[in-house]
């Protein structure tokens, strides 16, 4: 299957715009489980508030926060799929460029150290681009996802000693869920990278915070955690935007990776409330939008 | 738990009557400022020609639409989507903001820290807390972006909004010493070893 680079560009643009606009079904049913669990009175008065913005965002066809992040497409290329990457690569990147000019979105990338703002979402490795492979062979899929600062400014990584064990990773996890409090835009994805590298723990957390609701650890211990820490963290108290109450967090995902025999790397990543992805799959029979 | 009807700009003694867990609706007129311009104007001896006595600004970044200046668009931009971002970011801002320009008000996401809140209580300010993430749902309460200063840093820049009923927003830091942040966090905090005991973690 051959990939016309002209239709990645036209589908870069639009995952953008319709991630911004559009929460993943997954997500909002999220919402629907916390509200109905919710004790505090403050808490249910917000979780009602973002309900009622994913209405209206709906209704005026707007986007549903004004951040629209940091802009990351994540890409699996199928086995019988036939396309240059570096092409792929900088087709995605001017149909972020014209999703931003164009609609207009605000551009909310900057050079890190002149802070100039080139007003494409686009800067030095910006979009960010992953690509991986599958043995699906005739697809090719590409996620997008505007990963929000509020949530991305509390990103941590500790690099704990197999002494500490377990222990180390659950105490890391409760620690960073406090340290965030309101700032990460409560309810939460918390996504915990555990082993790896340094970057690949990191890496890890940031597939787990945006993986959908639902969605388990595919390793047997690490689907188990998963379900331990997602109860601990609501009984923390920090609720919906740090104000108080019962929904802290939608869930705690987990991502893990061998590690060394010295190490037990642990990495926390938060996604906030408006937890937007949109996916694009290209098959021969054309391309067709999801989540 | 009082909701209160305010128009901009506002009063000390307005100020002074609001509570932590109070709701108010704000009225008129609404300053947009964010990290860029206050780094300009704090740290960088900028100036704005705005005269924000009295009045409410909000931690923002809006989403916009460069048009032709017109009377529904006298800045030369129409709003597209306009939303809140994380106030604690800009914690050292809160006292220059009060004591040189004379804010009152305070609208963010997410809460101040102990130094904003001594400066609200001293000088008579509050921060209103709005839903994070809930732009869209702001933007219905923008009736117009009547002006624009510090354009350079755009979207950074320091906006003037004409609003309609924007709220309800929740008292979350007031004049009186009173934060729910605070509380939240002692009473989080609090939780902490309970929470751990019951993952099985080992008391250090």
């Amino acid at each position: 299957m051959r990939i016309d680079l002209k239709t990645v560009e036209e589908t870069a643009r639009e995952l953008y715009i319709r991630a911004l606009k559009i929460l993943p079904p997954d997500i909002k049913d999220g919402f629907v489980r916390l509200a109905a669990q919710e004790t505090a009175p403050t808490a249910r008065n917000v979780l009602a508030t973002m309900l009622t913005n994913i209405r209206v965002a709906e209704d005026t066809d707007n986007l549903l926060c004004q951040d629209t992040g940091v802009p990351i497409y994540n890409v699996v290329i199928g086995s019988a799929v036939a396309v240059d990457g570096h092409a792929l690569k900088q087709a995605i990147r001017r149909g972020c460029e014209r999703a931003t000019r164009e609609y207009p979105l605000r551009s909310s990338v900057v050079h890190p150290l002149t802070r100039k703002n080139e007003h494409t979402s686009c800067g030095v490795e910006v979009p960010v681009i992953h690509i991986d492979y599958s043995a699906m062979p005739q697809t090719l899929l590409i996620e997008m996802i505007p990963k929000g600062s509020g949530s991305e400014n509390n990103s941590f990584l500790k690099m704990a000693t197999p002494a500490e064990g377990i222990d180390a990773i659950k105490t890391f996890v409760i620690d960073c869920v406090l340290a965030a409090g309101g700032k990460t835009c409560p309810p939460t994805i918390v996504g915990v990278g555990i082993g790896g590298t340094s970057d690949l723990c990191v890496a890890l957390a940031k597939r787990a915070a945006t993986r959908a609701l639902g969605s388990r650890c595919g390793d047997a211990e690490g689907a188990q955690l998963e379900v331990q820490l997602s109860a601990a963290v609501n009984q923390l108290g920090v609720g919906p935007q740090g104000l108080g109450g019962d929904a802290t967090a939608f869930a705690v995902h987990i991502e893990l990776a061998a590690t060394h025999i010295t190490m037990n790397p642990v990495a926390v990543n938060m996604q906030c409330h408006s937890a937007r992805r949109a996916t694009a799959t290209f098959t021969p029979a054309g391309v067709s939008y999801g989540f | 738990m009082a909701h209160y009807e305010l128009t901009t700009p506002v009063s000390e003694a307005q100020i002074r009557q609001l509570r932590i867990d109070d709701t108010v609706t704000l009225q008129a007129t609404l300053f947009g400022i964010r990290d860029a311009p206050q780094i300009h104007l704090f740290d960088r001896g900028r100036t704005t020609r705005f005269d924000l006595h009295g009045h409410a600004v909000i931690h923002t970044a809006p989403n916009v639409k460069k048009v032709e200046k017109s009377a529904a668009h006298p800045a030369g931009y129409a709003p597209v989507c306009i939303g809140t971002t994380t106030s604690d970011r800009m914690e050292r801002f809160t006292r220059p903001l009060m004591t040189q320009y004379g804010v009152r008000i305070i609208i963010g996401k997410g809460g101040l820290r102990e130094d904003s809140l001594e400066a609200f209580r001293e000088l008579g300010g509050a921060y209103l807390a709005v839903v994070g993430g809930t732009a869209a749902l702001e933007t219905t309460w923008i009736e117009q972006i009547e002006d624009v200063d510090l354009d350079d840093l755009n979207p950074e820049s320091l906006w003037r909004f004409r609003i309609r009923n924007f709220g309800p927003l929740l008292v979350a830091m007031d004049s009186h010493g009173g934060s729910l942040y605070r509380a939240v966090k002692q009473d989080a905090q609090a939780r902490r070893a309970e929470v751990l005991a019951s993952l099985g973690v080992k008391a250090t």
